[in-house]
């Protein structure tokens, strides 16, 4: 089935299988390969992307059911050079160390942040408990996201 | 790779369209919503629909509102507007309770009341709730609507009273005065299905339990109605003492499977303090002195 779907801003449009998951749409049809795809069972949140600006696990969502949303993924955080403050956040605080639940962390932290600008350290880590990291590097992670909250003001103004 | 073995897709565009289709493709047909719960059973083969029809435009089933005497819930209501409805919480604060502990935050961006109650898994949280609160879901098919009470919605081990060419529509819980609930649920980690977990609701007048609900996921083949403890406590003040007893009762009347979550004594005992706790925290609501 002919299927299209708004993907950071731009419609990307593929024959797929309605079975064809919405993880495997992104990668392999928008040749988007920064959202990861991990577990494959909606536990590890390493395929988070943001649907309508809410996060959604990609790879228990099917891409026939996103035409006509918007989808969002990590491609989309850094504008013209410039990072988001999620990711600089995530670089100055060293919040990876492998790197493979980085993109839905930082995802879900945007969700996080775009709904709540100042959240709790409690708050965080209820927004990124569907989230694994496999590297148990969750204490940078949760600064990070604070480092962003507290720095999302100037570092957009510098920008 | 985990894929879904091949299917047709239909998204809905009303109601009735997605009936008439369900009729149409007959028992091989499944209404998709979240799909939280029916795309991982897919990918493991334990469930093989030929045809899904998506219902996630149908946003006019997507509500929380009160009607006369009832607290209504569209089938298309996600866990997050569940989790963070104060009407809902004001009139049943035993689903904010249960929200906090189903899946985690993203996946209930998704998966939907209808899905839960449909997937008909003993270890789910919300039919529990629903059962506890004397809830009642709407049926609908080409026919018409019928309204079935929760002790005959679950059929069996992931099997429920819609039959083919049907969909439930709605969740309606009946409001009366003096009313307080509450879950409590053990898991072994954040997100996890439950080891145990309790649905209380008590309904106090003068001082007196005037109804009681109890329901118990997870330890038994399908949500576990403590009717012989709701019997007990009908008519008497709340005490240590019959809560004591209606805890024992919970023991007693379930029966959990040993697993890999817990043994099946570790799952009795675990019944039987949560429901003692969900009772305390229900009876202090009703009362208006919750700490």
């Amino acid at each position: 089935m002919r299927v299209t779907i708004t993907i950071n801003g731009e419609p990307v449009s593929g024959d797929v299988e309605p079975r064809q998951l919405l993880v495997h749409f992104i990668r392999d049809t928008a040749g988007l390969t920064g959202t990861h795809w991990g577990c494959d069972t909606s536990n590890c949140g390493a395929c988070v992307v943001l649907m309508d600006g809410k996060p959604v696990k990609s790879c228990t969502t099917l891409a026939a059911m996103c035409e006509g949303h918007e989808i969002r993924t990590v491609e989309s955080l850094e504008v013209d050079g410039q990072l988001d403050p999620v990711q600089m956040g995530f670089h100055e605080l060293h919040a990876l160390h492998c790197g493979f639940c980085t993109p839905g962390m930082l995802m879900t932290t945007r969700a996080l942040l775009d709904a709540n600008p100042d959240p709790t350290e409690h708050e965080i880590r209820t927004a990124i408990s569907g989230a694994i990291c496999r590297c148990t590097g969750y204490k940078n992670i949760v600064a990070a996201v604070r480092w962003a909250a507290e720095h999302e003001a100037t570092t957009r103004q510098e920008a | 790779m985990q894929t879904p073995a091949p299917f047709e897709y239909e998204r809905a565009t009303s109601v009735d369209g997605a009936i008439a289709a369900l009729r149409e493709h007959g028992p091989e047909a499944r209404i998709i919503a979240g799909g939280h719960s029916l795309l991982p059973m897919m990918k493991l083969r334990l469930a093989n629909p030929e045809y899904l029809i998506d219902i996630n435009d149908l946003h006019e089933l997507d509500y929380i509102r009160v009607e006369g005497d009832e607290l209504r819930i569209g089938a298309l209501t996600r866990h997050v507007d569940l989790l963070e409805s104060d009407l809902l919480h004001r009139h049943f604060p035993v689903f904010r309770d249960a929200e906090e502990v189903i899946a985690d935050p993203v996946v209930r961006n998704r998966g939907t009341i209808g899905g839960s109650l449909c997937q008909a898994d003993a270890a789910e949280d919300l039919s529990a709730v629903c059962t506890a609160a004397k809830g009642k879901v709407v049926i609908r098919g080409a026919e018409g609507e019928r309204i079935v009470g929760m002790d005959e919605f679950h059929v069996g081990p992931f099997m429920t009273a819609v039959a083919d060419g049907e969909m439930l529509t709605e969740v309606r819980l009946p409001l009366r005065a003096g009313g307080g609930s509450a879950h409590e649920k053990v898991e072994r980690r954040a997100g996890d299905f439950a080891i145990a977990a309790t649905s209380v609701a008590l309904w106090i007048d003068g001082g007196r339990i005037a109804d009681a609900g109890i329901a118990l996921a997870a330890v038994g083949a399908t949500t576990v109605h403590v009717a012989r403890a709701e019997e007990l406590l009908r008519g008497k003040a709340p005490s240590d003492e019959l809560i004591e007893q209606a805890g024992a009762i919970a023991s007693e009347d379930c029966s959990p499977i040993p697993d890999g979550r817990g043994p099946v004594d570790y799952k009795r005992h675990l019944a039987g303090v949560l429901t003692k706790r969900a009772l305390r925290r229900s009876a202090a609501r009703a009362l208006h002195t919750e700490a």
